[in-house]
């Protein structure tokens, strides 16, 4: 009997069913953290991700949540490789998914403003307000409550809100 | 010299640096003078010790003898480290970290983006990776530099002494040895002295703007290549060690 070989489509729609452990609208497809996929054969399967941040703690639960989505799903054996390049950037999430951003309250990295320079002269000129969508606002710190965000103050609204930065 | 050898003293070196200034910034976790400045300095520290595993778990490898990124952090005495010295400093008030961290910083801005274009292929990815975080930190303390040299004139006085007393530790930033003339032969390691001219134009434009004097270059104290250290890394590895060496092996 031929044993049947599951699509890397079906495997990369699970895997869109991942959620980022601390932004749960956006898997960890959308974040681009998922590289690549290598079905080996009913039975095993590698997954290829790259961190974001180098330090960052969720990284650790992306690997565990993968690995039992796709052990959920059949496979014995799931091996998880982490590749540093190409390096992780805002530039691959898509516009839809910077929408969902928007609409969870996170500002979204503004595209095209991945910083070059490293002083003063950098950086975003306009963030949007996530919540009253005013254009007059304040950067607070460019460390939020996760390596991937900075903090912003609404001058409108006067709500704090986080920026997904820019890299 | 080999270049196996080489390579893992360089990623030692590396890998060193990061982990101690990590653990340094570390050390800040509660103590921040405001909350949003706690949550910075230990975010840059996380960020330190993400590029310190993986460099450290590269050396292990390139070593081959079945060291771990964590045996070779727990496991090392304090001459066995290659940190910078500048990394080690005690973190003292609030200017003198971010005199430490802003030097510090514009150093490995530069040392990582020369790295990005060298010949061994996983030490390029690694550089690449670091350098879009270490240009996060280097202007968050540049800024800081600015902002208190350019302040009140108590906290010009702490930004300029801190930046006084920590320049004699910036001369081990550069000094080069046999590893990196077997690397930088290969197109492997960076030129150290091209680092210099680049830092001094970081940090020259930042001081200008901060209205601090930029100290006299005088006495350099070096060890970094030797493992010779300042009198501080040891208690650092004291508290960073204390559990592998009192229970050696210990999980959880």
């Amino acid at each position: 009997m031929m044993v049947e070989i599951v699509s890397e489509s079906k495997v990369w729609e699970w895997l869109n069913e991942v959620p980022d452990p601390e932004i749960p609208v956006i898997s960890v497809v959308e974040l681009g953290v998922v590289r690549s996929i290598n079905i080996l054969d009913d039975k095993n399967i590698e997954v290829v991700i790259t961190p974001t941040y180098s330090g960052c703690p969720a990284m650790n639960i992306f690997e565990e949540d993968i690995e039992k989505k796709l052990k959920e799903k059949g496979f014995e054996n799931v091996a998880l490789t982490t590749v540093l390049s190409p390096a992780w950037t805002t530039d691959w999430i898509k516009d839809d998914v910077l929408d969902k951003l928007e609409k969870y309250g996170i500002a979204p990295p503004v595209k095209g403003t991945a910083d070059k320079g490293a002083l003063f002269e950098s950086g975003p000129k306009v963030v949007r307000c996530p919540k009253c969508k005013s254009e007059t606002t304040v950067l607070v710190s460019q460390f939020g409550s996760t390596a991937c965000k900075a903090l912003y103050t609404c001058s409108s609204c006067h709500e704090p809100f986080e920026y997904f930065k820019c890299i | 010299m080999e270049l196996r050898e080489a390579l893992y003293k360089y990623l030692l070196r590396i890998g060193d640096t990061s982990l101690i200034a990590g653990q340094r910034l570390a050390e800040w976790v509660s103590e921040g003078p405001t909350l949003e400045e706690d949550i910075a300095l230990t975010n840059i520290s996380l960020d330190l010790f993400g590029q310190a595993r993986a460099a450290l778990s590269y050396a292990a490898e390139v070593q081959g003898k079945g060291a771990t990124e964590d045996s070779l952090t727990y496991l090392r005495s304090e001459r066995e480290y290659y940190n910078t010295l500048l990394s080690e400093l005690p973190n003292g008030n609030f200017a003198n970290t971010i005199a430490n961290q802003f030097l510090n910083d514009a150093y490995l801005y530069h040392f990582y983006t020369a790295l990005g274009k060298s010949k061994d292929e996983k030490l390029a990815a690694f550089a690449i990776k670091s350098v879009k975080e270490v240009r996060y930190h280097l202007r968050h303390t540049g800024e800081w530099v600015v902002r208190l040299g350019d302040g009140t004139e108590e906290s010009k006085n702490k930004m300029q002494s801190a930046i006084d007393d920590v320049w004699m530790f910036t001369g081990d930033l550069f000094e080069m040895d046999e590893v990196d003339e077997t690397l930088i032969e290969m197109g492997i390691g960076v030129d150290l002295n091209e680092i210099k001219r680049s830092w001094d134009t970081t940090v020259n434009k930042v001081l200008e703007r901060a209205t601090i004097t930029r100290p006299e270059d005088g006495y350099m104290q070096t060890g970094r290549l030797d493992g010779q250290h300042t009198e501080y890394l040891g208690h650092i590895l004291s508290e960073l060690q204390y559990l592998q060496r009192a229970h050696p092996g210990a999980e959880w």
